[in-house]
Protein backbone atom coordinates (compact mmCIF):
# COMPACT_ATOMS: atom_id res chain seq x y z
CA UNK A 1 0.00 0.00 0.00
CA UNK A 2 1.32 3.90 -1.03
CA UNK A 3 0.82 6.53 1.18
CA UNK A 4 0.85 9.96 -0.08
CA UNK A 5 0.96 13.32 1.92
CA UNK A 6 -0.44 16.48 1.62
CA UNK A 7 0.85 20.19 2.14
CA UNK A 8 -1.94 20.40 4.27
CA UNK A 9 -0.90 17.66 6.72
CA UNK A 10 -3.39 15.50 5.12
CA UNK A 11 -1.54 11.28 4.79
CA UNK A 12 -3.88 9.00 1.83
CA UNK A 13 -3.25 5.54 1.84
CA UNK A 14 -3.85 3.82 -1.20
CA UNK A 15 -5.49 0.29 -1.60
CA UNK A 16 -6.63 -0.02 -5.11
CA UNK A 17 -9.08 2.93 -5.81
CA UNK A 18 -9.89 3.35 -2.69
CA UNK A 19 -8.04 6.31 -0.63
CA UNK A 20 -7.71 6.22 3.56
CA UNK A 21 -7.18 9.53 4.88
CA UNK A 22 -6.15 10.87 7.76
CA UNK A 23 -3.90 13.91 9.44
CA UNK A 24 -0.18 13.48 9.89
CA UNK A 25 1.58 13.09 13.43
CA UNK A 26 3.10 16.22 13.00
CA UNK A 27 -0.46 17.96 12.32
CA UNK A 28 -1.73 16.35 15.33
CA UNK A 29 0.88 17.88 17.11
CA UNK A 30 0.61 21.28 15.91
CA UNK A 31 -3.19 21.06 17.00
CA UNK A 32 -3.12 20.10 20.20
CA UNK A 33 -5.40 17.64 22.39
CA UNK A 34 -8.09 17.52 20.08
CA UNK A 35 -11.86 17.18 21.44
CA UNK A 36 -14.16 16.84 18.57
CA UNK A 37 -13.75 15.82 14.26
CA UNK A 38 -16.47 16.18 12.08
CA UNK A 39 -16.13 13.89 9.49
CA UNK A 40 -18.10 13.88 6.31
CA UNK A 41 -21.23 11.69 5.28
CA UNK A 42 -20.75 8.36 3.83
CA UNK A 43 -21.78 8.99 -0.35
CA UNK A 44 -20.80 12.75 -0.27
CA UNK A 45 -18.66 13.70 -3.44
CA UNK A 46 -15.78 16.31 -2.67
CA UNK A 47 -13.21 17.42 -5.04
CA UNK A 48 -9.40 17.61 -3.97
CA UNK A 49 -9.13 20.98 -1.91
CA UNK A 50 -12.76 20.79 -0.56
CA UNK A 51 -13.40 21.45 2.99
CA UNK A 52 -14.11 17.59 3.78
CA UNK A 53 -13.91 17.74 7.73
CA UNK A 54 -13.48 19.52 10.92
CA UNK A 55 -11.26 19.02 13.54
CA UNK A 56 -11.41 20.96 17.19
CA UNK A 57 -8.87 21.59 19.86
CA UNK A 58 -9.19 22.88 23.18
CA UNK A 59 -7.91 25.72 21.75
CA UNK A 60 -9.46 25.77 17.75
CA UNK A 61 -11.44 24.40 14.46
CA UNK A 62 -8.90 23.58 12.13
CA UNK A 63 -10.42 22.32 8.32
CA UNK A 64 -9.46 19.57 6.84
CA UNK A 65 -9.20 19.82 3.08
CA UNK A 66 -9.76 16.38 0.84
CA UNK A 67 -6.41 15.11 -0.80
CA UNK A 68 -8.40 13.86 -4.34
CA UNK A 69 -11.11 14.20 -5.58
CA UNK A 70 -14.41 11.42 -4.65
CA UNK A 71 -17.14 10.04 -3.26
CA UNK A 72 -16.93 9.25 0.57
CA UNK A 73 -16.67 5.40 1.25
CA UNK A 74 -17.02 5.11 4.79
CA UNK A 75 -16.23 7.26 8.18
CA UNK A 76 -14.27 6.12 11.20
CA UNK A 77 -16.73 5.87 13.76
CA UNK A 78 -14.37 5.38 16.65
CA UNK A 79 -13.65 9.29 16.21
CA UNK A 80 -17.34 10.07 17.67
CA UNK A 81 -16.83 9.18 21.02
CA UNK A 82 -13.23 9.00 21.38
CA UNK A 83 -11.52 11.65 18.90
CA UNK A 84 -8.37 12.08 20.77
CA UNK A 85 -7.45 8.86 18.61
CA UNK A 86 -6.33 11.29 16.60
CA UNK A 87 -3.79 12.45 18.75
CA UNK A 88 -2.74 8.77 19.82
CA UNK A 89 -2.52 7.15 16.92
CA UNK A 90 -3.22 9.98 14.16
CA UNK A 91 -1.75 7.67 11.45
CA UNK A 92 -3.41 3.89 12.26
CA UNK A 93 -6.46 4.03 14.27
CA UNK A 94 -7.52 7.60 14.42
CA UNK A 95 -7.94 7.55 10.50
CA UNK A 96 -11.13 10.03 9.20
CA UNK A 97 -12.87 8.27 6.37
CA UNK A 98 -12.22 6.09 2.92
CA UNK A 99 -12.82 7.95 -0.16
CA UNK A 100 -13.14 6.29 -3.39
CA UNK A 101 -10.65 7.79 -5.82
CA UNK A 102 -12.33 9.31 -9.03
CA UNK A 103 -8.72 10.79 -10.89
CA UNK A 104 -5.65 9.11 -9.95
CA UNK A 105 -3.86 11.47 -11.70
CA UNK A 106 -4.33 13.34 -8.41
CA UNK A 107 -2.20 11.77 -6.44
CA UNK A 108 0.86 12.67 -8.33
CA UNK A 109 0.40 16.05 -6.95
CA UNK A 110 1.38 15.12 -3.43
CA UNK A 111 4.42 13.78 -1.53
CA UNK A 112 6.00 10.27 -0.50
CA UNK A 113 6.77 9.88 2.97
CA UNK A 114 10.58 11.15 2.19
CA UNK A 115 9.51 14.45 0.25
CA UNK A 116 6.75 15.11 3.64
CA UNK A 117 9.69 15.08 5.70
CA UNK A 118 11.34 17.34 4.34
CA UNK A 119 9.23 19.22 3.58
CA UNK A 120 8.03 19.77 7.86
CA UNK A 121 11.77 20.06 8.25
CA UNK A 122 11.50 22.96 6.16
CA UNK A 123 9.04 24.14 8.28
CA UNK A 124 10.48 24.11 11.84
CA UNK B 1 9.91 33.59 16.25
CA UNK B 2 9.15 35.85 12.76
CA UNK B 3 10.02 39.28 11.57
CA UNK B 4 6.14 40.02 12.39
CA UNK B 5 6.82 39.96 16.25
CA UNK B 6 10.06 42.24 16.42
CA UNK B 7 7.29 45.27 17.58
CA UNK B 8 5.52 43.06 20.43
CA UNK B 9 6.36 43.78 24.05
CA UNK B 10 8.02 41.19 26.31
CA UNK B 11 7.45 40.90 29.41
CA UNK B 12 9.81 40.06 32.43
CA UNK B 13 9.38 36.46 32.03
CA UNK B 14 10.26 35.82 28.59
CA UNK B 15 12.96 34.25 28.99
CA UNK B 16 11.73 31.74 31.65
CA UNK B 17 9.01 31.75 28.87
CA UNK B 18 11.24 30.03 26.30
CA UNK B 19 13.39 28.21 28.57
CA UNK B 20 10.35 26.09 29.44
CA UNK B 21 9.42 25.63 25.98
CA UNK B 22 6.32 28.43 25.85
CA UNK B 23 4.84 28.08 22.38
CA UNK B 24 5.03 32.05 21.78
CA UNK B 25 2.23 33.71 19.98
CA UNK B 26 1.26 37.62 19.61
CA UNK B 27 -1.66 38.91 22.15
CA UNK B 28 -2.62 42.44 22.69
CA UNK B 29 0.88 43.44 22.11
CA UNK B 30 3.07 40.99 23.62
CA UNK B 31 4.21 38.30 23.00
CA UNK B 32 3.09 35.91 25.33
CA UNK B 33 3.15 31.68 26.13
CA UNK B 34 0.13 30.17 24.81
CA UNK B 35 0.83 26.63 25.76
CA UNK B 36 3.66 24.90 27.43
CA UNK B 37 5.30 21.27 26.33
CA UNK B 38 1.91 19.64 28.93
CA UNK B 39 -0.23 21.01 25.92
CA UNK B 40 -3.57 23.27 27.22
CA UNK B 41 -5.60 20.08 28.72
CA UNK B 42 -2.63 18.74 30.61
CA UNK B 43 -2.35 22.47 32.03
CA UNK B 44 -5.82 22.70 32.79
CA UNK B 45 -5.64 19.41 34.23
CA UNK B 46 -3.14 20.68 36.41
CA UNK B 47 -4.72 23.78 37.46
CA UNK B 48 -7.59 22.34 38.72
CA UNK B 49 -5.86 19.47 40.34
CA UNK B 50 -2.86 21.47 41.58
CA UNK B 51 -1.01 24.54 41.36
CA UNK B 52 -0.61 26.95 37.81
CA UNK B 53 1.63 29.73 37.63
CA UNK B 54 0.54 32.12 35.19
CA UNK B 55 2.23 35.19 33.66
CA UNK B 56 -0.10 37.90 33.27
CA UNK B 57 2.38 41.03 33.40
CA UNK B 58 0.74 42.29 29.79
CA UNK B 59 -2.28 43.76 31.81
CA UNK B 60 -1.89 46.93 33.44
CA UNK B 61 -1.12 47.84 36.80
CA UNK B 62 -2.15 51.33 38.34
CA UNK B 63 -1.92 52.85 41.29
CA UNK B 64 -4.33 56.16 42.03
CA UNK B 65 -2.91 58.22 45.16
CA UNK B 66 -4.81 61.11 46.94
CA UNK B 67 -7.27 62.07 48.76
CA UNK B 68 -10.55 60.64 48.19
CA UNK B 69 -9.64 59.11 45.05
CA UNK B 70 -12.28 56.12 46.15
CA UNK B 71 -15.13 58.83 45.84
CA UNK B 72 -13.62 60.24 42.45
CA UNK B 73 -13.31 56.69 41.45
CA UNK B 74 -16.92 55.96 41.70
CA UNK B 75 -17.58 58.58 39.38
CA UNK B 76 -15.85 56.01 36.49
CA UNK B 77 -17.37 52.87 37.71
CA UNK B 78 -20.18 51.27 39.17
CA UNK B 79 -18.51 49.37 41.68
CA UNK B 80 -19.08 50.28 45.52
CA UNK B 81 -15.53 51.53 46.58
CA UNK B 82 -15.99 54.39 49.33
CA UNK B 83 -17.54 51.37 51.52
CA UNK B 84 -14.78 48.76 50.26
CA UNK B 85 -12.50 48.16 53.35
CA UNK B 86 -8.89 48.63 53.56
CA UNK B 87 -6.61 45.42 51.88
CA UNK B 88 -9.65 44.61 49.97
CA UNK B 89 -10.59 44.05 46.47
CA UNK B 90 -13.92 44.86 44.41
CA UNK B 91 -14.72 43.56 40.50
CA UNK B 92 -16.17 46.52 38.47
CA UNK B 93 -15.96 47.76 35.04
CA UNK B 94 -15.57 51.22 33.33
CA UNK B 95 -18.52 51.86 32.05
CA UNK B 96 -19.62 54.97 28.95
CA UNK B 97 -22.40 57.40 28.61
CA UNK B 98 -24.37 54.88 26.79
CA UNK B 99 -23.72 52.35 29.63
CA UNK B 100 -21.61 49.84 27.96
CA UNK B 101 -18.58 48.49 29.24
CA UNK B 102 -15.15 49.68 28.30
CA UNK B 103 -12.91 47.75 30.50
CA UNK B 104 -13.69 45.44 33.29
CA UNK B 105 -11.25 45.95 36.52
CA UNK B 106 -10.33 44.66 39.83
CA UNK B 107 -9.73 47.47 41.57
CA UNK B 108 -7.88 47.04 45.84
CA UNK B 109 -8.42 49.68 48.59
CA UNK B 110 -5.20 49.79 50.30
CA UNK B 111 -3.99 51.93 53.07
CA UNK B 112 -2.73 54.73 51.61
CA UNK B 113 -4.15 54.62 47.70
CA UNK B 114 -5.83 52.68 45.66
CA UNK B 115 -4.26 50.14 43.16
CA UNK B 116 -5.92 48.07 40.16
CA UNK B 117 -5.64 45.64 37.97
CA UNK B 118 -6.64 46.53 34.35
CA UNK B 119 -6.91 44.41 31.00
CA UNK B 120 -4.01 44.73 28.61
CA UNK B 121 -5.90 45.32 25.29
CA UNK B 122 -7.60 48.26 26.87
CA UNK B 123 -4.86 49.88 29.75
CA UNK B 124 -3.94 52.31 26.85
CA UNK B 125 -7.05 53.22 26.96
CA UNK B 126 -8.23 52.69 30.55
CA UNK B 127 -4.94 54.95 31.25
CA UNK B 128 -6.39 57.85 29.14
CA UNK B 129 -9.96 57.88 30.09
CA UNK B 130 -8.55 58.16 33.54
CA UNK B 131 -6.33 60.75 33.16
CA UNK B 132 -8.97 63.06 30.67
CA UNK B 133 -11.08 62.80 34.03
CA UNK B 134 -8.62 62.90 36.94
CA UNK B 135 -9.01 65.64 38.98
CA UNK B 136 -5.87 68.13 40.02
CA UNK B 137 -4.61 66.44 43.42
CA UNK B 138 -5.33 62.92 42.44
CA UNK B 139 -1.43 61.21 41.15
CA UNK B 140 -2.35 58.42 38.39
CA UNK B 141 1.09 55.94 38.08
CA UNK B 142 1.10 52.85 35.72
CA UNK B 143 3.67 50.20 37.60
CA UNK B 144 5.45 49.58 34.62
CA UNK B 145 8.39 48.05 36.63
CA UNK B 146 6.32 45.38 38.17
CA UNK B 147 5.26 41.58 36.66
CA UNK B 148 1.66 40.22 37.31
CA UNK B 149 1.32 36.51 37.72
CA UNK B 150 -1.15 33.96 39.10
CA UNK B 151 -0.79 30.68 40.84
CA UNK B 152 -4.22 28.92 40.88
CA UNK B 153 -5.94 25.85 42.02
CA UNK B 154 -6.66 24.12 45.17
CA UNK B 155 -2.85 23.60 46.47
CA UNK B 156 -1.69 27.24 45.50
CA UNK B 157 -2.48 29.23 48.26
CA UNK B 158 -0.40 26.34 50.31
CA UNK B 159 2.48 26.63 47.63
CA UNK B 160 2.71 30.57 47.88
CA UNK B 161 2.26 30.17 52.00
CA UNK B 162 5.92 28.66 51.74
CA UNK B 163 7.08 31.55 50.35
CA UNK B 164 4.96 33.65 52.61
CA UNK B 165 3.91 32.77 55.72
CA UNK B 166 0.13 33.09 55.97
CA UNK B 167 -0.75 33.80 52.74
CA UNK B 168 -3.45 30.68 52.47
CA UNK B 169 -4.88 32.21 55.91
CA UNK B 170 -6.08 35.35 53.33
CA UNK B 171 -9.62 35.84 52.95
CA UNK B 172 -10.90 35.72 49.00
CA UNK B 173 -10.83 38.80 47.71
CA UNK B 174 -8.57 40.51 50.38
CA UNK B 175 -4.72 41.51 50.19
CA UNK B 176 -1.59 42.14 51.65
CA UNK B 177 2.00 43.46 50.88
CA UNK B 178 5.15 40.43 51.78
CA UNK B 179 7.96 40.07 51.39
CA UNK B 180 9.13 36.65 48.50
CA UNK B 181 12.46 35.85 48.03
CA UNK B 182 13.94 39.60 48.98
CA UNK B 183 11.49 41.40 46.39
CA UNK B 184 8.37 43.61 48.16
CA UNK B 185 5.33 42.02 46.25
CA UNK B 186 1.85 42.41 46.16
CA UNK B 187 -0.38 39.43 46.78
CA UNK B 188 -4.09 39.49 46.00
CA UNK B 189 -6.16 36.27 46.80
CA UNK B 190 -8.15 36.14 43.86
CA UNK B 191 -7.92 35.04 40.25
CA UNK B 192 -9.88 34.08 36.94
CA UNK B 193 -10.08 30.33 37.00
CA UNK B 194 -12.40 29.67 39.44
CA UNK B 195 -10.07 28.11 41.85
CA UNK B 196 -8.62 29.53 44.80
CA UNK B 197 -5.44 30.93 44.57
CA UNK B 198 -3.03 34.85 44.25
CA UNK B 199 -2.16 37.35 41.98
CA UNK B 200 1.21 38.12 43.04
CA UNK B 201 2.58 41.79 41.68
CA UNK B 202 6.47 41.46 41.84
CA UNK B 203 9.30 44.11 40.94
CA UNK B 204 10.26 43.12 37.47
CA UNK B 205 13.67 42.68 37.89
CA UNK B 206 12.77 39.59 40.48
CA UNK B 207 10.08 38.53 38.91
CA UNK B 208 12.36 36.08 37.37
CA UNK B 209 13.66 34.83 40.42
CA UNK B 210 10.62 34.35 42.10
CA UNK B 211 8.85 32.51 39.12
CA UNK B 212 11.88 30.07 39.02
CA UNK B 213 11.50 29.64 43.13
CA UNK B 214 7.64 28.70 42.89
CA UNK B 215 7.76 26.33 39.62
CA UNK B 216 10.56 24.79 42.11
CA UNK B 217 8.16 23.64 44.02
CA UNK B 218 6.84 20.12 43.13
CA UNK B 219 3.20 20.70 42.67
CA UNK B 220 3.86 23.96 40.30
CA UNK B 221 3.58 24.51 36.73
CA UNK B 222 3.93 26.65 34.20
CA UNK B 223 0.36 27.01 32.75
CA UNK B 224 -0.59 29.38 29.28
CA UNK B 225 -3.33 31.59 28.06
CA UNK B 226 -4.73 28.93 25.94
CA UNK B 227 -5.04 26.70 29.43
CA UNK B 228 -6.31 30.14 31.20
CA UNK B 229 -9.28 31.00 28.62
CA UNK B 230 -10.85 27.07 29.08
CA UNK B 231 -10.48 27.61 33.08
CA UNK B 232 -12.15 30.70 33.11
CA UNK B 233 -14.76 29.79 30.65
CA UNK B 234 -15.83 26.53 32.76
CA UNK B 235 -15.77 29.50 35.86
CA UNK B 236 -18.65 31.28 33.85
CA UNK B 237 -16.17 34.30 33.98
CA UNK B 238 -16.45 37.02 31.16
CA UNK B 239 -13.61 37.97 28.61
CA UNK B 240 -13.74 41.51 27.81
CA UNK B 241 -13.79 42.14 23.95
CA UNK B 242 -15.58 39.12 24.00
CA UNK B 243 -18.00 38.81 26.50
CA UNK B 244 -18.63 42.02 26.96
CA UNK B 245 -18.12 45.00 25.20
CA UNK B 246 -18.94 48.69 24.78
CA UNK B 247 -22.02 47.12 23.08
CA UNK B 248 -23.23 45.71 26.16
CA UNK B 249 -23.87 47.19 29.77
CA UNK B 250 -23.38 45.17 32.71
CA UNK B 251 -26.71 44.66 33.39
CA UNK B 252 -26.50 42.53 29.74
CA UNK B 253 -23.67 40.98 31.07
CA UNK B 254 -25.89 39.69 33.65
CA UNK B 255 -23.27 41.58 36.03
CA UNK B 256 -25.65 43.01 38.47
CA UNK B 257 -24.26 41.49 40.92
CA UNK B 258 -21.19 44.27 40.67
CA UNK B 259 -23.30 47.11 41.09
CA UNK B 260 -24.01 47.14 44.67
CA UNK B 261 -27.39 48.39 46.93
CA UNK B 262 -26.32 52.21 47.54
CA UNK B 263 -24.76 52.59 43.62
CA UNK B 264 -27.80 51.58 42.31
CA UNK B 265 -29.77 53.93 44.48
CA UNK B 266 -27.36 56.84 44.10
CA UNK B 267 -26.07 56.64 40.51
CA UNK B 268 -23.06 58.77 39.55
CA UNK B 269 -21.32 56.23 37.34
CA UNK B 270 -21.29 56.74 33.43
CA UNK B 271 -24.81 55.55 31.75
CA UNK B 272 -26.36 55.13 35.33
CA UNK B 273 -29.41 56.38 33.85
CA UNK B 274 -29.65 53.75 31.00
CA UNK B 275 -28.35 51.03 33.26
CA UNK B 276 -30.13 51.72 36.58
CA UNK B 277 -33.55 51.78 34.07
CA UNK B 278 -32.49 48.46 33.22
CA UNK B 279 -32.74 47.44 36.65
CA UNK B 280 -35.59 49.05 37.62
CA UNK B 281 -37.78 48.09 34.95
CA UNK B 282 -35.94 44.75 34.13
CA UNK B 283 -35.95 45.77 30.35
CA UNK B 284 -33.61 44.26 28.40
CA UNK B 285 -33.58 42.58 24.67
CA UNK B 286 -30.65 40.44 25.82
CA UNK B 287 -28.70 39.01 28.32
CA UNK B 288 -25.80 36.77 28.59
CA UNK B 289 -26.09 33.17 29.56
CA UNK B 290 -24.63 30.03 29.35
CA UNK B 291 -24.47 27.35 27.08
CA UNK B 292 -24.46 23.59 26.79
CA UNK B 293 -24.20 22.04 23.24
CA UNK B 294 -25.98 18.45 23.14
CA UNK B 295 -23.19 16.54 21.31
CA UNK B 296 -19.56 16.90 21.27
CA UNK B 297 -19.14 19.43 18.70
CA UNK B 298 -17.78 22.56 20.48
CA UNK B 299 -19.57 26.24 19.01
CA UNK B 300 -17.23 28.80 18.95
CA UNK B 301 -17.55 32.51 19.31
CA UNK B 302 -19.57 33.85 16.24
CA UNK B 303 -21.89 31.09 16.23
CA UNK B 304 -25.40 32.00 15.40
CA UNK B 305 -28.39 31.30 17.99
CA UNK B 306 -31.35 30.46 16.63
CA UNK B 307 -34.88 28.99 17.79
CA UNK B 308 -37.15 26.19 16.60
CA UNK B 309 -38.30 27.52 13.90
CA UNK B 310 -34.96 29.20 12.90
CA UNK B 311 -34.85 32.25 13.94
CA UNK B 312 -31.98 33.78 15.12
CA UNK B 313 -31.94 34.83 18.83
CA UNK B 314 -28.38 35.81 19.82
CA UNK B 315 -24.67 34.92 19.11
CA UNK B 316 -22.29 32.54 21.08
CA UNK B 317 -19.02 35.13 22.46
CA UNK B 318 -17.05 32.69 23.77
CA UNK B 319 -17.35 28.62 23.62
CA UNK B 320 -14.74 25.96 22.89
CA UNK B 321 -14.56 22.81 25.02
CA UNK B 322 -14.61 21.78 29.11
CA UNK B 323 -11.41 19.81 30.02
CA UNK B 324 -13.09 19.25 33.27
CA UNK B 325 -16.65 19.50 32.33
CA UNK B 326 -16.22 17.09 29.88
CA UNK B 327 -18.40 18.27 26.74
CA UNK B 328 -18.37 21.40 24.89
CA UNK B 329 -19.39 24.66 26.92
CA UNK B 330 -20.46 28.22 25.82
CA UNK B 331 -21.52 31.57 26.82
CA UNK B 332 -23.22 34.13 24.21
CA UNK B 333 -26.33 36.24 24.15
CA UNK B 334 -29.91 35.37 23.70
CA UNK B 335 -33.29 37.51 23.18
CA UNK B 336 -34.65 37.66 27.03
CA UNK B 337 -37.22 35.69 26.20
CA UNK B 338 -34.97 32.67 25.38
CA UNK B 339 -32.59 33.26 28.96
CA UNK B 340 -34.68 31.03 31.68
CA UNK B 341 -31.77 28.01 32.42
CA UNK B 342 -33.37 25.35 30.67
CA UNK B 343 -34.18 26.76 27.20
CA UNK B 344 -33.95 24.82 24.26
CA UNK B 345 -31.96 26.82 21.54
CA UNK B 346 -30.12 25.58 18.41
CA UNK B 347 -26.86 26.73 17.30
CA UNK B 348 -25.84 27.32 13.75
CA UNK B 349 -22.67 24.96 13.46
CA UNK B 350 -20.97 24.87 10.18
CA UNK B 351 -23.68 23.08 8.06
CA UNK B 352 -25.63 21.79 10.96
CA UNK B 353 -28.48 22.77 13.20
CA UNK B 354 -26.97 21.54 16.69
CA UNK B 355 -29.51 21.70 19.81
CA UNK B 356 -28.02 23.39 23.13
CA UNK B 357 -29.77 24.42 26.20
CA UNK B 358 -29.24 27.62 28.26
CA UNK B 359 -27.83 26.48 31.32
CA UNK B 360 -26.50 27.69 34.93
CA UNK B 361 -23.15 29.05 34.98
CA UNK B 362 -20.02 28.28 36.38
CA UNK B 363 -20.07 24.81 34.24
CA UNK B 364 -17.52 24.06 36.83
CA UNK B 365 -18.22 24.58 40.52
CA UNK B 366 -15.77 27.92 41.83
CA UNK B 367 -13.74 26.85 44.42
CA UNK B 368 -12.58 30.33 46.04
CA UNK B 369 -11.23 30.08 49.98
CA UNK B 370 -14.10 31.52 52.32
CA UNK B 371 -12.43 31.76 56.04
CA UNK B 372 -14.33 29.97 58.74
CA UNK B 373 -15.31 32.50 60.83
Amino acid sequence: MTTYFSEDHEWISIDGSTGTVGITEYAQNALGDIVFVEVPEVGDDFAKGDEVAVVESVKAASEIYSPVSGEIAEVNGELEDNAALVNTSPEIDGWFFKITISDDSELEGLMNADGYKAFTAGLE
Amino acid sequence: MSADDSNLLKTPLHSLHEELGGKMVPFAGYLMPVQYPLGVMGEHNHTREKAGLFDVSHMGQVVIMGENADIWLETLVPGNIVDLKTNRIRYTMFTDDNGGILDDLMITKRENDIFMVVNAACKEQDIAHMRKHLPDHLELTELNDRALVALQGPIAAEVLSRFATGADQMDFMSYAEVEICGAACFISRCGYTGEDGHEISIPADKADEVCRAILNEAEAEAIGLGARDSLRLEAGLCLYGHDITTETTPIEGSLIWSIGKRRREEGGFPGAEIILNQIATGKITRKRVGILPSGRAPAREGTVILDADDNPIGEITSGGFGPTFGAPIAMGYVTTENAANGTEIFLQVRKKKMDAIVAATPFVPQRYYRKQK
